[in-house]
């Protein structure tokens, strides 16, 4: 059990926003600085809640996208949330929020899909919309350490605007370490012909090999979670191996 | 890709780790756990959780049957266990 998951009764703090970016039509990125921020492994997630004038509460539970300690994260933390039409919180999160505003939160939380620079073995990260954000984190935490565990990311997204971290993506393939792979699922750039979702063959071209021994981690909405993870598993890939987050 | 798969409405159980952090002292999404109601045994963030109600429910992921739930008023939370066997939590 990690040594950080011992702690005290986990309780709701405040946090305040310091910027917010935009990523795409429909995602940015939230900087909170939280005090006393305990440090969190890259996959983890905290629970944002918010309180409406009536009293009515919703929280949701958002993927932390820094690494931590990052050179990109100093002493504050970063959170990518992507617009879902009917959402009850993410439309407050990605069109009101703004930089000075207070936020409630509570986390670090999840132990399971977290990746650590100590962990033995090839890293293959297959994420899905913005299923991308805790793969983002463990990229930057691969980078931070200095790792030269080889990692691969396979992101499935539908069109080349709705690419999230476009430039971040592109610094961090510049690693020997680090493969980066685009798989466009409705249109495609330029001088990139494949269009479609991520199947049997797209697996066996990109991904590591059941006999690499690779950890596998799949972001993303549930179906393609559930795609992506009975397509590992129907390629010989241990399903012990392959650890799964959805969000939906 | 099914069309059941299509109707998905539950996350797993990664999304329950804020609401049983207030309560565990230990992160119970990387824990074992076993289903009273099929047997199986699974890593719990493997398990279905459904927020779209009152309250949090975590159903098995082979049978279905309800793990635990919890539900929070502004006084107290609840915490029904019925659904699991035992779950094992690895020593520090």
């Amino acid at each position: 059990m990690e040594r950080t998951a011992i702690r005290r009764r986990l309780m709701w703090q405040v946090a305040t926003v310091t910027d917010v970016r935009r990523e795409t039509e429909t995602a940015r990125t939230i900087v909170l600085d939280v005090p006393d921020w305990p440090g969190h492994l890259a996959g983890q997630h905290l629970d944002v809640r918010l309180t409406a004038e009536d009293g009515y509460r919703a929280s949701r539970s958002y993927s932390i996208a820094s690494a931590w300690p990052g050179s990109d994260s100093g002493s504050t933390i970063e959170l990518t949330v992507e617009r879902l039409p009917d959402g009850e919180v993410s439309p407050y999160l990605v069109d009101v929020l703004k930089a000075g505003d207070p936020l409630e939160i509570r986390g670090p939380v999840g132990g399971w899909f977290v990746w650590k620079p100590e962990q033995e073995g090839p890293v293959q990260l297959i994420g899905g919309g913005s299923g991308v954000v805790p793969l983002r984190a463990m990229l930057r935490a691969h980078a931070a350490a200095g790792s030269t565990t080889p990692m691969r990311l396979l992101y499935s997204v539908r069109r080349p605007d709705a690419v999230i971290y476009v430039s971040d993506l592109k610094e961090l393939a510049g690693s020997d370490d680090v493969d980066v792979r685009l798989v466009y699922t409705r249109e495609a750039p330029a001088g990139e012909p494949r269009v479609g979702r991520i199947d049997a063959e797209t697996i066996a071209q990109h991904a590591f090999k059941p006999a690499d021994g690779a950890t596998t981690y799949v972001c993303g909405p549930t179906p393609f979670v559930e795609a992506v993870a009975d397509l590992l598993v129907a390629a010989g890939h241990d399903p012990a191996q392959v650890r799964t987050e959805r969000f939906g | 890709m099914s069309p059941a798969n299509d109707q998905a409405n539950y996350l797993d159980g990664n999304a329950a780790a804020g609401a049983l952090s207030e309560l565990f002292a230990v992160d119970l999404t990387a824990a074992t756990a076993q289903c009273n109601g099929c047997g199986k045994t699974a890593v719990f963030a493997e398990a279905r959780v459904y927020v779209d109600a009152p309250g949090m429910v975590a159903r098995c992921n082979g049978c279905e049957a309800v793990l635990l739930r919890v539900v929070s008023t502004p006084d107290n939370t609840y915490l029904d266990l019925r659904g699991l066997t035992y779950l094992r939590v690895p020593n520090p």
